[in-house]
């Protein structure tokens, strides 16, 4: 169970004038657990959009499982246009939209949560199934998909049973307390049958206890899934606790890559957020 | 309640509703009130809960019903004329450019009354299919829209079908701005309550399906909707459509029970109707679609009548009674509705919580404050 799975290649992300990602390099291996970390408006988040597709990036590609999923170069957008003699000098154009990465098999969390406000935790979670789901409109109204649903929901149930969320599957997702919402948009994620989990700022707003939890639920469910994890983090605990390797983003450029306790004794990155106070 | 008893207390309202309908055409004359208000009500049914599919649960406010239900009345119409009688309806245009009927055609193969009746309802589908066709080719530009912007342009567009319409060059076809008439219809009430009921009860599978969920997803969340792997433009499309040949299958009804049909009365108005229900019968309700529908239609075409002609509950007061004070009147009843429902009569509830909802509202009378918990 080794191999590359994640490859984002030369990825600049530019929006006007600001350069959110800055020719961005890097590469995730089967069942690792990565971290991106980096100061506030460092870039992280953007970083995530072009992998996951919702933004289509100014220059670069990413590879998935060491297929091209997308690419894009300063010509692309004119051989998109103009299919002209000198188009094959130029890269390919792909710029999938994001329920297409996710049936490839990587699924997220977003940093601010994004429940199905008016769905209970169980539908939550089951929505994300549909995906997955290979019935047309019309099998489904008419319930022609019976087996194929009723498979779906025993999976739910052990999806949640394992997350520990079955006792309030029938709540209203927004009832939830905001540890067991972040929990939920995990399973959720996992709903989709992922390879590849991306984690935005999962501990966002914890306190060191729930941290803790989620530190050891992280390290879990990668086991029980056979995940590989790529994750956003401010929580230092966590990241040093957690991942197999760190990168380290600065205004949108990659000022550092290794071990926790590389990038811990990495001069270049106390400097840029460890040792600023204000940051800590 | 339970949930057996829940489906038990569905089937006894549905199997009500059947017999009421029955009732009705045995006992009553197809040109009694109730026979009106009954089939103008299940039509507006059929097209709210259509539109409540689109602006209710996949949260796209569009604005397009009256014009899809412009072409499912215009295609029944069209088709259904007999061939005796078109030289009479097209007298402006050479008896126009059709000379087939789609009755008369099934008649001819299956005998008179079932082949007028398939050839109905062959026509009624088209109707809805060429709806659906419109809503997929204009879906292409205007679904890349949001809230407002396709509010606007669905709007902009049905007014568009409604004067290309009334085109004098389309005559042959259309019969330009003058009437269609002399087709045939379903006179008593059964035909309608069940196709409408088939198409809602329709609608409904598909709500509780893997795709009404998906929809529902879209509506609360359209960014994590697509993380989740759901594909924005296809089922977006796929809302569009469906509702749209609901809409169009409606205005086909809406053509039988006039009588005749004209572009004039698929006006922007229309839409307000529909979207009036939809709102007081609640946002992401069917039931309430339903409800709201047969309340609208009761009180606007009867209860209310004597408002405009001299005499209300026995009261006999030609002075303020008279034209235009039932539309007042009218407005105030909405105006509080609104205010004591916030989220429609239903809310986001259906037929089966229906009981338990009367139960607490009556809990809630007789001890206020303390209703809420009892909810649980």
């Amino acid at each position: 169970m080794s191999g590359q799975i994640l490859k984002v290649e030369n990825a600049t992300m530019q929006f006007g004038g600001v350069v959110a990602v800055d020719n961005l390099n890097l590469e995730i291996n089967q069942g690792e657990i990565v971290a991106l970390i980096g100061p506030n408006g460092a870039g992280k988040t953007t970083a995530f959009n072009v992998v996951t597709g919702v933004y289509q990036p100014t220059n670069g590609a990413v590879w998935f499982r060491e297929q091209k999923i997308i690419e894009n170069h300063p010509h692309g957008k004119m051989k998109k246009l103009y299919k002209g003699q000198h188009a094959g000098e130029y890269p390919q154009v792909l710029a999938p939209t994001p329920d297409k990465i996710t049936k490839l098999g990587m699924a997220r969390t977003f940093q601010n949560i994004r429940l199905w406000k008016s769905q209970t935790v169980f539908d939550n979670v089951l929505i994300a199934k549909h995906c997955r789901s290979t019935s047309n409109f019309l099998s489904a109204a008419f319930r022609l998909n019976r087996r194929e649903e009723a498979e779906q929901r025993r999976s739910v149930e052990a999806l949640l049973e394992t997350v520990g969320l079955a006792d309030v599957k029938d709540e209203l997702a927004t009832s939830l307390p905001y540890g067991k919402q972040r929990r939920l948009e995990i399973a959720r994620a996992l709903a989709a049958e992922p390879e590849l989990l991306l984690l935005d700022e999962p501990a966002a707003g914890m306190n060191p206890q729930e941290t803790d939890e989620l530190t050891a639920f992280i390290g879990q469910i990668r086991d029980q899934f056979h995940l590989t994890v790529f994750l956003i983090e401010h929580h230092m605990n966590l990241v040093m606790g957690i991942s197999d390797r760190i990168y380290v983003l600065d205004f949108g450029k990659l000022i550092a890559q290794g071990t926790p306790a590389e990038i811990q004794n990495n001069k270049r990155v106390i400097d840029a957020y460890l040792g600023v106070a204000e940051d800590a | 309640m339970t949930k057996r008893n829940k489906t038990l207390f569905t089937a006894v309202v549905l199997a009500a509703a059947l017999a009421a309908s029955l009732l009705v055409d045995c006992f009553l004359p197809s040109y009694h009130i109730a026979v009106q208000v009954i089939q103008k009500a299940t039509v507006y049914a059929l097209v709210a809960v259509s539109m409540n599919l689109l602006n209710g649960f996949t949260g796209l406010f569009s604005l397009g019903q009256a014009g899809f239900m412009l072409l499912g009345a215009y295609a029944y119409g069209v088709l259904t004329i007999p061939v005796d009688k078109r030289a009479s309806v097209y007298q402006y245009f050479d008896g126009g450019a059709i000379h087939f009927s789609v009755p008369e055609i099934f008649s001819g193969v299956l005998g008179e009354t079932v082949g007028t009746t398939v050839g109905m309802l062959a026509a009624l589908l088209v109707g809805g299919l060429l709806a659906a066709l419109m809503a997929y080719l204009i879906g292409l530009p205007v679904l890349r829209l949001k809230s407002d912007y396709l509010a606007i342009a669905t709007l902009g567009f049905a007014e568009i079908l409604r004067a290309f319409f009334q085109w004098n060059a389309l005559g042959p076809i259309t019969n330009g701005s003058n009437l269609l008439k002399s087709y045939p219809a379903f006179s008593h009430v059964t035909p309608y309550v069940v196709l409408a009921g088939v198409m809602i009860a329709f609608i409904v599978l598909l709500i509780n399906s893997t795709y009404g969920r998906a929809f529902k997803a879209i509506r609360d969340d359209e960014v994590a909707a697509e993380a989740m792997g759901i594909n924005l433009a296809r089922h977006k499309r796929m809302a569009f459509v469906i509702s749209s040949f609901f809409a169009g299958i409606g205005g086909g009804m809406m053509a039988m029970y006039m009588g005749t049909i004209a572009a004039a009365p698929f006006k922007s108005s229309l839409t307000y109707e529909i979207l009036l229900i939809v709102v007081i019968g609640g946002i992401g309700s069917i039931t309430g679609s339903v409800l709201a529908s047969f309340l609208y239609i009761f009180s606007s075409e009867w209860l209310l009548r004597g408002l405009d002609a001299g005499t209300f509950l026995g009261i006999n007061a030609p002075g303020i009674f008279k034209n235009g004070f039932r539309m007042a009147v009218f407005s105030v009843i909405i105006m509080v509705i609104v205010l004591f429902f916030r989220r429609g009569l239903m809310g986001d509830k259906e037929l089966p919580d229906l009981p338990d909802m009367l139960r607490n509202g009556i809990r809630k009378l007789r001890a206020p404050g303390r209703g809420k918990e009892a909810g649980k």
